[in-house]
């Protein structure tokens, strides 16, 4: 099996997205949620039950041929940094890793499929893609879930689907979600608009980092709330269908910007540049601001293609677990923003100042004032 | 704006959505830490203080009415009473579902776009469904072919159970 250090080295398949085009959607996630018949839910289940369950689940899991060499570990044998790195990068969630005892989790080696044990479900099983491609993620997940069936006995009820611990996961037990980076529709003041459509269909929309209606790096997770009553596939197509609208009022949305007001573009991306690159004390915050307009001068020419995945690896880098695990020791918040800054600065060092002459090509004819940057 | 409790200058200011009601409460330090408010775990925080019925209780008083510690109803396999699932509206086996039924529809009243799954079923399980019901059709076939005297037709009935019977306990044997 493979070890903690091994699974940390790589980054995922999802995050490096190579050939897909994850400008705006960056990835496309499938959870699927399950539970033994025999067993009570691990959070009425008392310590012996819970462990009853993972030695079912946990040879059934692990034998599963997407796993093959992958890596497997009960998460009262991680300690709780690495556990709070493994949260970091999606591989499991906060409630699993403060959970303890009986526990575990089970990853497949390119880290696009995830299976939690004894987390609020026996099984959270999840399948990561990059761009927008919910459908082929839940097929992968979906035929895990054949091969898992055939091993243990879900607890399943004719009328009310998959049971769940929760009843708001009852029926097909899927959260489909995608994370959209959304920069142009936040500076021109669209995205409440948007967002409060997508919310008026049935979907849930929050923001990545940051709480409540804030959205740190204009990241935000688009997902269904319904699941009982309809089947994947419906809410796979209606959730696909509204991600691609909010998706194309994005690209109109900077295209729009570069066209009305190319200076507001190019000072913002510009001063992003300029302090990502030169700053020595970074708080978390203002990284996350900056990395996203770096992000999105990434897909409108101004550097080389390569910085938007550059930015998605510095987003993960640059959190508290991680930061902390680079650094081999404990840090205190100021600590952190110093160790934060140079961190960014060395991914960033080769990064040539924004190219604005794609712009200035647009405007030919135009009778624009000179930009200024050269 | 006053406490709840005890009608001092209200500190703590507390929204919680109960049964889709939204609930306010204001409390002063004092009694936000008496009522362990500040404990994240603390569930229907509204009902412990202001009663299940109430959404703002009678000012400066508090409600007479002290619960019963009485645990309700509870499903027969996992013990899980419906007082727990009223505390944390999370269930504690798959059985809780037939357990409390009634108040599994009441919940799920306005939560999703149905009430009925559509989607996937496990491998092997809508078969084994089907042939369950037809078990059952064929076994009230049986009483009133007996019951009106039909032999004949009872012992072809009888035949089919058997054989439906033994495909049944060979597709349990094999999961």
């Amino acid at each position: 099996m493979m070890r903690f250090t091994t699974l940390m080295k790589h980054p995922a398949d999802w995050m490096v997205g190579k050939g897909v085009d994850n400008a705006i959607v960056l990835t496309s996630r499938i959870r699927l949620a399950r539970n033994l018949a025999e067993l009570p839910f691990p959070g009425w289940a008392k310590k012996q039950q819970r462990r009853d369950a993972l030695e079912i689940l946990l040879p059934a899991v692990e034998g599963l041929s997407v796993m093959k060499k992958g890596f497997s570990k009960e998460l009262d044998s991680l300690t709780s940094l690495q556990k709070q790195v493994m949260v970091e990068r999606h591989l499991i969630s906060r409630e699993h890793a403060a959970r303890g005892e009986g526990s575990a989790a089970v990853i497949e080696r390119r880290q696009s499929v995830g299976i939690m044990l004894n987390e609020e479900d026996h099984l959270r099983m999840q399948s990561i893609r990059p761009g927008l491609d919910l459908r082929t993620a839940y097929e992968t997940l979906s035929a895990v879930d054949d091969e898992v069936a055939d091993r243990v006995e879900y607890a399943f009820d004719p009328e009310l689907g998959y049971l769940t611990t929760c009843p708001t996961n009852l029926g097909t037990g899927m959260r489909a979600s995608a994370m959209l980076h959304l920069p142009a529709l936040v500076l021109s003041d669209q995205i409440g608009q948007v967002l409060q459509a997508v919310n008026k269909i049935g979907l849930a929309v929050r923001g990545i980092f940051g709480e409540g209606s804030e959205s740190l790096g204009n990241l935000f997770q688009i997902s269904n709330q319904s699941t009982l009553g309809e089947s994947e596939q419906t809410i796979l197509e209606r959730l696909e269908r509204v991600i691609s609208q909010v998706a194309k009022h994005e690209r109109d949305a900077r295209e729009k910007l570069l066209e009305d007001d190319p200076d507001m573009v190019c000072d913002k991306i510009g001063r992003a540049y300029g302090l990502l690159k030169h700053a020595w004390i970074i708080p978390s915050k203002e990284a996350l601001t900056h990395l996203s307009l770096l992000r999105l001068g990434g897909d409108l020419g101004f550097f080389a293609e390569e910085i938007v995945s550059a930015c998605d690896t510095l987003l993960m880098e640059i959190q508290p677990a991680h930061l902390q695990m680079h650094n081999g020791a404990k840090l205190g918040p100021e600590e952190r923003d110093t160790i934060r800054a140079e961190i960014v600065r060395s991914r960033l060092q080769t990064l040539e100042a924004p190219d604005i002459s794609s712009i200035e090509e647009n405007q030919e004819g135009d009778d624009t004032p000179d930009l200024g940057i050269s | 704006m006053d406490c709840d409790k005890c009608g001092k200058p209200a500190k703590v200011h507390l929204t919680q959505l109960v049964g889709g009601q939204v609930k306010k409460i204001a409390l002063c330090n004092e009694c936000a830490g008496e009522s362990g408010v500040t404990d994240p775990t603390g569930f229907a925080l509204a009902d412990m203080l202001l009663g299940p019925t109430s959404p703002s209780a009678g000012k400066g008083k508090a409600p007479v009415v002290s619960n019963p510690v009485v645990a309700g109803p509870a499903c027969p396999t996992c013990g899980f009473t419906l007082n727990d699932l009223k505390r944390v509206r999370r269930f504690g086996c798959g059985d809780c579902y037939k357990a409390f039924r009634s108040e599994v529809s009441q919940m799920l009243r306005g939560m999703h776009k149905g009430t009925v799954h559509s989607g996937k079923v496990p491998d092997g399980l809508m078969e084994m469904q089907q042939r369950k019901m037809r078990l059952e059709e064929l076994r009230e076939k049986l009483e009133s072919a007996i019951g009106s005297e039909n032999y004949e037709d009872a012992a072809a009935l009888r035949d089919e159970i058997l054989g439906l019977e033994g495909e049944i306990s060979g597709m349990e044997g094999k999961s």
